[in-house]
């Protein structure tokens, strides 16, 4: 595995106009800060996982680093290319290094296509002069991979079971053999058996063609066996990002101790005198954060200074970072 | 068929090598399967195809063509021009002593065109423009659909009656008219699929993959909402007709020597005091059934594609 730094996030931010339902048309509409100041590295062939409660903007930040979405600034390097100040053109022509893997395996795949027509798009869209007979062979070789069988090709995907559609995205995801996959929830609308399966054929593939990934999941334990390292996102910031082993021994950040503390033991002794931690109070509106550390409004060791200053993201050692003023 | 070892998959997949690939059922052969279930609308194909044939075979059978003027008939059709084998005349005469026969497959042929053209252009212009507006979005939308609104504002009889006086009567000046304001409502169906479909999954697959934006619109979204679009577009079709059916009866539409159905009930419910009612009564009956073939074909074609039946 190389070390190689293959893209470079830098303050990233996103934001979304809400209007307001009384709003004149003249009025300014709120920014809803669903990403807000986002920065990390990614290697090759590393997994990045991203964690944290529904609407935190995990989802949002994958699709703006591949500008799926519009960010409001930041810089995105990918291979020594500045992202953002590509033209739509040029984006597009890069976007065969960037797959993507979504959340609902049905949903993803066009009703009205057939499986080889699905999983051959990517190639018909980059390289459309491909022969027939060649991206034949690569969409049976890609199927074979990802375990289906390649006389499946003329079926439709409303014949397929949940977790064979998700094969089938990982497929066609797989076939330009990209540097990175963006998996966006790939299992969590799979169950418990086809999640492992899932998970553990991106951990293969992954391991035979070296590509990075992004895994998005709120499941920690399968972010915890998939992932190298792992981010945690609080309403649209980074609270820590650490190596998966170390996050999990030793979390620093309020947060992220209360989210390890919460996964459940498969053991009814262990999980009966675990020490839960529990988080008061609901998330709060992203549209107006909390002043200072986003997270002070339920946090179990907010002090003054929480109000007044945002924590700085800071290395708590061994890359260890977190934003906490009172990490230890 | 999940199988976790990934070797055992290669090597079904070897011992399957020989074999062809499993053919799918598609949605379109589902809703093909569904559609062959429904009787209505099967006989009404079936008819519907029988008149679409009769209206090119039947010049065959014509002893009469449709320039043809029977000059032992003229001025006495009431007595000497009804239907009969013997004469040649199979539906008849109209008083000028023109065959009704002929003339009914003349208005067959020209009702169905305008029909089927007007709804084939309304549904191309309106399936573009409208995945187009909603696939956008956002301004573009706006103006777009600014635009559909203010042409449907426009009294669209009117409009069509006074373009004809002005620019003469010819069956092009008809087809521009219908066609103009036909796909308005077509591009306003369209459009509210579209933004239901845009916003699935599969489209942002496509997205993430570098597919540009005009290729998911025919490669994507227009293969995914060409159910709707096909059933609309049956009832469009007698839409149609109906239209050029009511300028022709109102004398504005077809004019002689050409004929349409609209013109030939016209001038059959002018002369229906004088016993000649076959004049009215065979191109009514080719209009009616027509009309009922296609609306039946429409409700099945609903009924096939609905996607809530599945």
């Amino acid at each position: 595995m190389s070390h190689e730094t293959i893209m470079k996030v830098d303050d990233l931010k996103v934001y979304f106009n809400v209007t307001k339902r009384d709003a004149m048309p003249w009025t300014k509409p709120d920014k809803l800060k669903a990403v807000d100041g986002v920065s990390f590295e990614l290697k090759a062939g590393e997994t990045l996982g991203i964690v944290g409660e529904s609407g935190c903007g995990k989802s949002t930040l994958a699709r703006a680093v591949i500008r799926m979405i519009p960010s409001e600034s930041g810089d995105v390097m990918w291979l020594g290319q500045d992202l953002m100040a590509l033209d739509a053109k040029e984006m597009r022509a890069r976007r065969k290094e960037v797959q993507m893997i979504f959340q609902d395996p049905l949903a993803s795949l066009d009703p009205r296509m057939n499986i080889g027509e699905i999983i051959a798009e990517p190639i018909k869209t980059h390289y459309p002069k491909t022969p027939k007979a060649e991206i034949k062979k690569m969409v049976e070789e890609v199927m074979i991979k990802v375990g289906l069988l390649p006389n499946l090709v003329n079926r439709y995907p409303h014949e397929f079971s949940g977790g064979q559609c998700q094969r089938i995205g990982i497929a066609r995801a797989l076939i330009l053999k990209p540097k990175l996959i963006i998996c966006d929830e790939p299992v969590s609308a799979l169950d418990v058996s086809i999640q492992a399966q899932v998970v553990n054929l991106l951990k293969e593939l992954q391991e035979e063609m070296g590509m990075a990934l992004i895994f998005i999941a709120h499941d920690l334990s399968i972010v915890k066996h998939i992932s190298t390292r792992i981010m945690v996102l609080y309403l649209g910031n980074m609270v820590e990002l650490a190596d998966s082993v170390d996050l999990y021994k030793q979390p620093r950040h309020p947060y992220t101790q209360a989210l390890i503390s919460a996964v459940p033991i498969p053991d009814p002794l262990i999980e009966k005198n675990k020490e839960l931690i529990l988080i008061e109070g609901d998330l709060p509106s992203p549209i107006s954060p909390p002043s200072g550390c986003v997270f002070r409004t339920r946090c179990p060791r907010v002090q003054d200074i929480c109000t007044r200053e945002k924590p700085e993201f800071v290395d708590a050692g061994n890359g260890h970072k977190v934003a906490c003023h009172f990490h230890d | 068929m999940i199988v976790a070892n990934k070797n055992k998959i290669a090597e079904m997949a070897e011992n399957m090598s020989g074999m062809d690939a499993v053919d799918g059922r598609s949605l379109w052969a589902d809703a093909r399967r569904r559609f062959m279930h429904n009787k209505a609308a099967v006989v009404s194909l079936v008819i519907l195809a029988l008149i679409v044939l009769f209206s090119f075979a039947g010049p065959y059978f014509a002893v009469w063509s449709n320039e043809e003027i029977d000059w032992s008939v003229m001025g006495s059709a009431a007595t000497k021009g009804m239907p009969s084998f013997e004469t040649g005349h199979f539906f008849g005469t109209d008083d000028l002593g023109r065959d009704i026969y002929s003339r009914v497959i003349q208005g067959t042929q020209i009702s169905l065109m305008v029909g089927v053209l007007g709804a084939f252009v309304a549904v191309i212009v309106g399936t573009l423009y409208g995945a187009i507006s909603g696939y956008v979005g956002g301004r573009t939308d706006q103006i777009m659909m600014r635009i559909v609104d203010i042409l449907m504002a426009i009294p669209f009889m009117f409009v069509l009656i006074l373009m004809l006086v002005v620019f003469g009567r010819s069956i092009g000046m008809l087809f521009i008219g219908i066609g103009l304001l036909a796909w308005l409502d077509m591009s306003r169906i369209v459009r509210g699929q579209t933004l239901s479909i845009k916003n699935k999954e599969f489209i942002e697959a496509a997205r993430a993959t570098g597919v540009s934006g005009f290729k998911i619109i025919t490669r994507h979204i227009v293969p995914n909402l060409l159910g709707v679009v096909a059933v609309y577009a049956t009832l469009l079709v007698p839409g149609m007709i109906l239209t050029e059916s009511f300028i022709s009866f109102l004398g504005l539409g077809v004019q002689e020597p050409n004929t349409s159905w609209g013109a030939l009930i016209s001038e059959g419910a002018g002369t229906i005091r004088y016993d000649t009612e076959w004049q009215l009564l065979f191109p009514l009956a080719f209009f009616v059934v027509s009309l009922f073939c296609f609306y039946f074909i429409g409700d099945g074609l609903r009924d096939a594609l609905d996607p809530k039946d599945r």
